[in-house]
């Protein structure tokens, strides 16, 4: 069964359609990767899932139920975190900080019970604290744990935010351009963590990538998408063949 | 003996200035806008007070609850209702929105109230104590206890509580705070509350001081030159900014035959251009350090 279902999905901004009719499917425990040139929508379609943006028809489904009127700010207690291509970290805030920001949700004391910062408070700071540990040693992110994210290199800052997002303990993980800035080395490293983040972890992956060849080594399934239609869809072995894809990446 | 006296009589109003520029601070901080209506909150708010507790005869401390309550709700609404609307447009039009709703604050008062100048009677008014020759009003007394208990209980909100680190998550990344499942609008509307609130506290704090008329409002501008000292950065940075322009102008009216008639109204901005000649960012510039909401 599909874990997550997006159905007919158009979207425009004035009078450019961003996306025309998009349709996919994500089975559990699948990478599933969505590619195609600049432009091509697949940033907007992750703002449109991720519900930054309303999409002007079509819907989403996810565990079977339809999510396209979910505010932005309930997403993450479903079950799907998201990084974003250019970062959004809270900057002047440690590692540690910004991971156990992730647990935000899952925090059920009253308020009295903060002021005071009671026992069963206490309690609750220690779980959210061993979970995030858990994702430290995961990501190999022991050595940044009181540093400021605004004094970390861009490489670590990725890992980071890959990090905050495991900490919602999603179902679902959205990464947009997670290679993008990395070096040879730490896009390998990536490789690995994602292989481990399904396996291990068992969490579905969506991402939108450049680096084919990274693509082509992780992904289970591939989506190519071009002028907000989509282009090809498959195994990478498939997506790589395609007369259409070739063309949309070479030029006619 | 006297330079004491006069230090204690400006930390006082110092507080009251302080007061008002967290909530300009706080708002600043989280939502990039600047809410010129500040002073006229602090306005309400007193205005508010004198008729709970002057014209229905409410007891004092359940007048001043129910005041902070009625315009802390104000607040919200101000901004789910009116401030939101204008997301999206340059900063510009945000401060041509506040600056408008104060004048209607203003005209809504002086229609309501009438322009008269009020007074309600308190539990510290004209009483005073005597502590080695220092003669302390309750009046400064109930200023500088109530704002040092208010800032005690902020520091806890934004420590420790969950609403209060959403409150810092969406100054500091609105998208971020987002998808840790904070929701943003709402978080916001509560910052506008809190500061709403907060200069509710001052105006009935104030009250048995300046009494109430709506001239009070004009506060505002003041609480803004000491937020813009404090660096508009942070809460310590608001009231320590109010603080020292307490003092300056309490020192400036009563040297002021030694200076130049007059200097006192002035003091405030005096110090503010002085302080950015020698620290443009302010005293608490929040660069470079934690950001402490």
């Amino acid at each position: 069964m599909s874990l997550f279902k997006v159905e007919n999905i158009s979207i425009a901004f004035g009078g450019v359609k961003a996306l025309n009719n998009v349709s996919f499917e994500v089975n559990e425990g699948e990478v599933f990767t969505i590619i195609g040139p600049n432009g091509a929508g697949k940033s907007t379609l992750f703002n449109v899932i991720s519900r930054i943006y309303q999409p002007n028809e079509g819907k989403i489904y996810f565990e079977g139920n339809d999510i396209s009127k979910v505010a932005p700010h309930k997403i993450s207690s479903l079950g799907i975190a998201r990084t974003f291509q250019n970062l959004e970290l809270f900057e002047n805030a440690t590692v540690l900080q910004n991971l156990l920001l992730g647990r935000h949700i899952f925090k059920k004391t009253n308020f009295l019970n903060e002021m005071f910062h009671t026992p069963k408070v206490r309690k609750g700071e220690m779980e959210h604290r061993l979970k995030v540990e858990e994702i430290i040693d995961f990501l190999d992110l022991q050595h940044y744990r009181d540093t400021l994210i605004n004094g970390l290199p861009y490489g670590v800052r990725k890992n980071v935010e890959l990090a905050r997002a495991l900490c919602t303990s999603p179902k679902i993980l959205l990464l947009d351009e997670p290679s993008s800035g990395l070096t040879n080395e730490e896009t390998n490293d990536l490789g690995f963590w994602i292989k481990d983040i399904q396996s291990i972890l068992k969490i579905t992956i969506i991402m939108i990538e450049h680096d084919m060849s990274f693509v082509n080594k992780v992904s289970d399934r591939i989506l190519a998408l071009n002028y907000g239609e989509i282009l090809a869809s498959g195994l990478p072995s498939e997506i790589k063949e395609d007369a259409g894809v070739k063309a949309a990446y070479m030029g006619e | 003996m006297q330079l004491i006296q006069l230090i204690i009589d400006g930390v006082a109003s110092g507080c009251i200035y302080g007061l008002v520029a967290l909530g300009f601070v706080l708002i600043y901080k989280a939502t990039e806008t600047i809410n010129f209506a500040q002073g006229d909150i602090l306005m309400l708010g007193a205005f508010v007070a004198f008729s709970l507790i002057g014209v229905l005869g409410l007891n004092y401390i359940l007048g001043f609850v129910l005041t902070v309550m009625i315009i802390a709700v104000f607040g919200f609404f101000l901004d789910a209702v009116v401030v939101r609307q204008i997301i999206g447009q340059p900063a510009f039009a945000t401060v041509m929105l506040t600056i408008g709703l104060g004048f209607i604050f203003r005209g809504f008062a002086s229609i309501y109230w009438g322009t008269d100048i009020f007074s309600f009677s308190t539990p510290f008014s004209g009483k005073i104590t005597e502590v080695g020759g220092l003669i302390i009003s309750y009046v400064n007394i109930s200023i500088i206890v109530g704002t040092t208990l208010l800032m005690g209980i902020l520091f806890a909100f934004f420590s420790f509580t969950k609403i209060g680190v959403a409150m810092r998550a969406s100054s500091e990344n609105q998208l971020a705070a987002y998808y840790m499942g904070i929701p943003v609008k709402f978080i916001f509307s509560l910052i506008w509350s809190i500061s709403a609130g907060v200069a509710a506290i001052a105006g009935v704090l104030l009250a048995p001081i300046t009494l109430v008329d709506t001239s009070i409002s004009l506060i505002g501008l003041k609480a803004f030159a000491a937020a813009v000292l404090g660096g508009f950065g942070s809460i310590p940075g608001a009231i320590v900014g109010g603080i020292i322009i307490g003092i300056v102008e309490q020192l400036c009216g009563t040297y002021e035959n030694y200076l130049f008639e007059g200097i006192r109204e002035i003091s405030a901005y005096l110090v503010l251009i002085l302080t950015l000649i020698i620290y443009p960012r302010g005293l608490f510039s929040d660069k470079a350090e934690v950001k402490k909401v």
